[in-house]
């Protein structure tokens, strides 16, 4: 059955990245490029083909069940506590298999065009193969210990991608701040697991999040602080997705991260790994929303909270990266709140099937924004929309596709865009009307932005360049065209029908109190942005000066890094690292030290027992003897 | 008995025949010709290995003398491999200039001492033990005493010997007391017999103390260093690995099935000698600058994290002491691998020379360090899952004393490992080993066990596999 053929989606990168890591550099850079993108090629087929038998295929009477299709014991330590690898399969994993393999396979090849000709061009390929598994792993995981295994994974594939260019100070210093910014969100994750799974006596997802299970059938009675452990383990587990899918205020690291090469952005910083924390609260939805519904409050206003930030930080900057991070920033927090509005069950499942819907059409239209940025930047060598504009004659393809995907991320229909967002937003219009506010000034600050960045880049001054920009060859364009087709066609998946929170299947339809004005916003965004930076004009600037301060401040991301600087550097370092080092320096290496000084001086005294004689080592032997025989019949048997 | 039984003893039956072929095809070697035999014996072993992989019924022939079951099968396959390994590594040693004659000796004495080994393993009579252990140890000596022109290999078998003879009448004085106080030789009665009377605590005492002899437990251990000192490499790494291996196993099946009674009486006593074995030997392994000697005292410390283990006397900790004998075998076979590869080439052997190899010899200095992380228990290789399960069935039942003491004895271990991975990456030499290749053999020897390390560490498969067929008190 092709189920069993399932370990390949994971077999097969973990492969790739053996061999391309260890080989690569015997190999020519375009064999080694088109080995990899045919590698991916084969886990997409296989991925889909996976997840088309798991949605149409004979399971589906009775609703989608979760199905594990293989598991193994990988540390057994007790009966009840174990740690299992596996593969599971339900609605979600079978989606962002789909979603992580497309995007995987599009970047793998954009790059054979995109990295031609630089160094270490094998290591790149080895590196995404790397993530590719890794990210893979993480979506199929059966046991939250898996998952935390490979979101350490993918947390190091992407700080070696963000630090590919290691000879740039600038991608060395992103890098590390997205891994110690993630790696401190781990940290509240890893206590939330170990809360969570002690109380409940399993890692097992499919026994956590079923509803007789100990979890939710049996909650814990046990408080903390005055709030029930479980919602603090529950709290403390979306601080990992936090730190992964940049909320605030775990956010910082996330533009930093424009500082890898631009497929990376695309596929790691758009559309897979940075949904992790989404995935994360999907897969312990029923846990969410049943058992600790405050947790699941936290969830949706740090959600609304980062959509709406994100989105204001996005209408300042010039880096049309930078730009693109803080929109999807902005994005992740919408499916956040997605989540945090929905209920369980049914209809009333819509929030979570929204979030997922959005899940999937964004990772295609971000996933096509930051390539279509990487064929401008490849064009223009420059990330910075002062140095752009006019291109639209240049770059035919690129702008096509650019303003589709702009299109889709305003919501206009028929795009995808506008039937994800549609989704969330009558979510949230049933049943948080602050959030649905939120989400309703979200998107038409979405709008503008998104309209001033394909402005800037593609109309607005002509200019002269220094060399004539041209269209990115046919690997590069291709991605761009996939990615669209999937822009303009997944809004028409049945989505209600595949990915629901109790895996039934319930009937959808528009409502118009919702959607009419929401689009109506998103083209207000759009005439606005048309207005200003169509043609070049002084507009821009009096707006930026008529908001004065906030204009400053947002434009400074609202001086977040200016005010962690400040506290890593001033109080953490002196107040608590400083005591913290000299206790390990003199209590913790101290005796560490005596310990060596003990074994150094009796070693020198006992020397004399290993004589080289003969007769000695009778006598200590026949000794050994007698006194165990002694200590025993003395002290032991009586 | 029916001729599919023999199908029980196919691992001894063939082992036989292997040393039957060896020694003919020495009798009737041409006159005048050379031969080294390293390609006979390593093709035989080869094929006792594989045959060693089928699958095999169990059951017991003789009226109960000879006992045959999975985890049986299991480590005689673990030791077949090592076996196959020394050998491998022993190739350009056995194929270089040498001054003696009569090379197919080497092999034939140490396919001997296997044969005794499975019998050890295998026996369920106390007789049939000390046949085996006999069968084990004699060949030993002579082959320790190979290089016999050499002064301190001579000298190492005479001590070996000797040595051997002192432990072999203690632990057939506690046989024989243990005849005398159940009446019966048989491991199954012994077993129904055995309450813990005085007479028969001293009797258990003594025959400990013989097979303690054989893993070298301290204050059993002081021939150790002067053996591996003397003895060539081939028969040093055989001795710490192999023997050492086979031995550990045998005294964990007879605490764990025999003397299984009385376990409340014997934890206290393995506590003390495993907490003596530890310090002993990390005490003395800080202080040696002969890499042999080195091996022998930290081998000597290894035998006593095997010991917190086997204290346990649970599930985890059976299964746990046969997997840190797999890793066992493979981290030190590592060790030796590189220490003879390096003596054949440039005859040095004292840790001032490994000054700077990674320089000139950067892979066997990697496997080097991979080894030697292995024994100090640094993860991800293998060693560090086989002392995690060691120390954690010694906490499981409570026994977080003994735990504290183990670990602080591995940060002790942990400097002198240090130190031989210092020298080779940082300390500069003048005259550093310089550039040489091994040969193709004795290669495949040096990966076969770089990969162990690396595989065992990931496979949890092969550790599940093997608390599948443990069993506790």
């Amino acid at each position: 059955m092709i189920f069993s053929l399932a370990i390949w989606i994971l077999a097969l990168p973990l492969m790739m990245f053996l061999f391309l890591g260890l080989a690569g550099h015997k190999l020519k850079p375009a064999t080694a490029g088109i080995l990899g993108t045919a590698g991916l090629g084969v886990v997409a087929l296989l991925s889909y083909t996976v997840a088309a038998v798991y949605f149409f295929g004979p399971s589906r009477e009775g609703g989608l069940q979760p199905e594990v299709l293989f598991s193994f014991d990988w540390l057994h330590f007790t009966d009840q506590l174990q740690v299992k690898l596996g593969f599971l399969l339900d609605p979600i994993s079978a989606m962002m298999l789909v979603v992580v393999s497309t995007v995987s396979f599009a970047v793998h090849l954009y790059s054979n065009g995109y990295m031609h000709g630089e160094r270490g061009f094998q290591r790149f390929y080895a590196f995404l193969s790397l993530f590719t598994f890794s990210m893979m792993g993480l979506v199929v995981a059966t046991n939250i210990f898996q998952m935390y295994i490979f979101w350490e994974l993918v947390g190091v594939s992407s700080y070696l991608l963000i630090g590919f260019y290691y000879e740039k100070p600038s991608a060395i210093l992103a890098s590390k701040k997205a891994f110690i910014v993630t790696r401190f969100a781990d940290l509240g994750f890893l206590i939330g697991i170990l809360v969570l799974s002690y109380y409940a006596q399993t890692f097992d997802f499919i026994t956590l999040t079923s509803l007789e299970g100990p979890v939710i059938g049996h909650p814990v009675g046990a408080t903390f602080l005055g709030v029930s452990v479980l919602t603090w383990a529950l709290v403390l587990i979306f601080m990992g997705g936090a730190g992964k899918s940049a909320m605030f205020p775990l956010h910082i690291w996330l533009p930093d991260a424009m500082e890898g090469p631009t497929p990376v952005s695309a596929l790691i910083h758009a559309a897979t790994m940075v949904v992790a924390g989404v995935y994360l609260v999907a897969r312990l939805f029923p846990v969410y929303v049943l058992a600790a519904p405050d947790a699941l409050m936290v969830v949706a206003y740090t959600g609304g909270f980062t959509a709406l930030f994100a989105a204001v930080i996005a209408c300042t900057q010039n880096d049309i990266k930078r730009v693109l991070a803080f929109s999807t920033m902005s994005q992740l927090g919408y499916m956040m709140l997605a989540l945090g509005v929905s209920g369980y069950g049914g209809h009333d499942g819509l929030g979570f099937m929204a979030s997922m819907f959005h899940l999937f059409t964004h990772a295609m239209f971000k996933a096509l924004l930051f390539l279509g940025a990487g064929a401008i930047i490849h064009a223009v060598h420059s990330n910075f929309m002062t140095d752009m504009g006019g291109l639209r004659k240049h770059l035919p393809i690129t702008h096509i596709t650019f303003l589709l995907a702009c299109l889709a991320i305003a919501g206009i229909p028929p795009l995808s865009g506008f039937f994800s967002k549609d989704e969330i937003l009558v979510a949230a219009f049933h049943s948080n009307k602050l959030l649905f506010f939120v989400a309703y000034a979200v998107s038409g600050i979405t709008a503008f932005y998104m309209f001033r960045l394909y402005y800037n880049i593609f109309w607005g001054v002509r200019r002269e360049y220094p060399h004539p920009p041209h269209e990115a060859p046919l690997s590069m364009s291709l991605p761009l065209m996939i990615l669209a087709a999937a822009t303009i066609f997944a809004g028409f998946i049945p989505f209600a029908q595949l990915v629901t929170s109790d895996g039934q299947p319930f009937e959808i339809h528009t409502e118009w109190v919702v959607a009419v004005p929401a689009v109506l916003i998103g083209l207000t965004g759009i005439l606005v942005a048309t207005l200003m930076y169509k043609s070049e004009k002084t507009l821009p600037d009096r707006v930026a000066a008529f908001f004065g301060p906030l204009y400053r401040w947002a434009s400074r991301k609202f001086y977040f890094d200016e005010l962690y600087m400040f506290i890593t550097k001033r109080i953490l370092f002196n107040k608590v690292s400083s005591p913290v080092a000299w206790f390990d320096r003199h209590i913790v290496d101290g005796f560490m030290n005596l310990l060596a000084y003990l074994a150094q001086r009796s070693s020198f005294l006992i020397r004399g027992l290993q004589s080289g004689h003969i007769q000695g080592y009778v006598f200590v032997f026949v000794l050994g003897a007698v006194l165990l025989s002694a200590y025993m019949l003395l002290f032991v048997t009586l | 008995m029916q001729i599919e039984d023999f199908l029980l003893m196919r691992h001894e039956i063939l082992l036989t025949l292997g040393i039957l072929i060896i020694l003919m095809a020495d009798l009737f070697r041409p006159h005048g010709r050379e031969s080294s035999f390293s390609g006979l014996a390593i093709g035989l072993m080869a094929v006792i290995t594989l045959a060693g992989l089928l699958p095999v019924p169990q059951g017991s022939l003789f009226g109960g003398m000879y006992v045959s079951t999975p985890l049986f099968t299991l480590v005689k396959n673990v030791l077949t491999m090592g076996t196959l390994i020394v050998f491998l590594q022993a190739h350009s040693w056995m194929t270089g200039p040498l001054t003696l004659r009569r090379r197919s000796e080497f092999y034939i004495l140490l396919m001997s001492t296997l044969l005794g080994m499975y019998f050890m393993i295998s026996s369920g009579n106390f007789l049939m033990l000390y046949i085996g252990l006999e069968l084990a140890s004699i060949p030993v000596a002579a082959a320790a005493a190979y290089d016999k022109f050499r002064m301190d290999s001579a000298e190492s078998g005479m001590k070996y010997i000797l040595s051997s003879a002192v432990s072999s009448a203690i632990l057939l004085y506690g046989i024989s007391l243990i005849y005398g106080a159940t009446g019966s030789l048989y491991f199954e009665r012994v077993a129904a017999f055995y309450t813990g009377t005085p007479v028969q605590m001293l009797a258990f005492v003594l025959f400990f103390s013989g097979l303690a002899f054989k893993i070298s437990l301290v204050p059993f251990h002081l021939w150790t260093a002067d053996v591996y000192q003397g003895a060539p490499t081939g028969v040093t790494s055989y001795l710490s690995v192999v023997s050492k291996g086979a031995s550990t196993f045998v005294l964990l099946v007879l605490l764990y099935t025999v003397f299984s009674k009385i376990a409340l009486l014997w934890q206290p006593m393995l506590f003390v000698v495993a907490v003596v074995t530890m310090v002993v030997g990390n005490l003395f392994a800080l202080r040696q600058q002969h890499m042999r000697r080195f091996i022998a005292f930290s081998s000597i410390s290894q035998a006593g994290y095997i010991l917190v283990g086997l204290a346990a006397g649970n599930q985890l900790g059976m299964s746990s002491v046969v997997y840190y004998i797999l890793v066992y075998v493979c981290s030190n076979l590592g060790v030796f691998g590189v220490i003879s590869a390096i003596e054949h080439a440039t005859g040095k052997l004292r840790m001032d020379d490994y000054n700077g190899l990674y320089h000139t010899n950067p892979r066997l200095a990697l496997l080097m360090t991979l080894s030697l992380f292995s024994l100090a228990g640094i993860p991800p290789v293998a060693g560090f899952f086989g002392k995690f399960f060691l120390f954690a069935a010694a906490a499981q039942q409570g026994m977080y004393v003994l735990v504290i003491l183990a670990t602080l004895n591995t940060i002790i271990s942990l400097y002198y490992y240090l130190l031989v991975v210092k020298a080779m990456f940082i300390n500069s030499n003048n005259t550093p080993v310089p550039f040489f290749r091994t040969c193709c053999v004795t290669r495949t020897g040096l990966v076969l066990c770089a990969l162990g390390l690396v595989v065992l560490g990931f496979a949890a498969v092969v550790y599940q596999q093997m608390f599948d067929m443990s069993f506790g008190l």
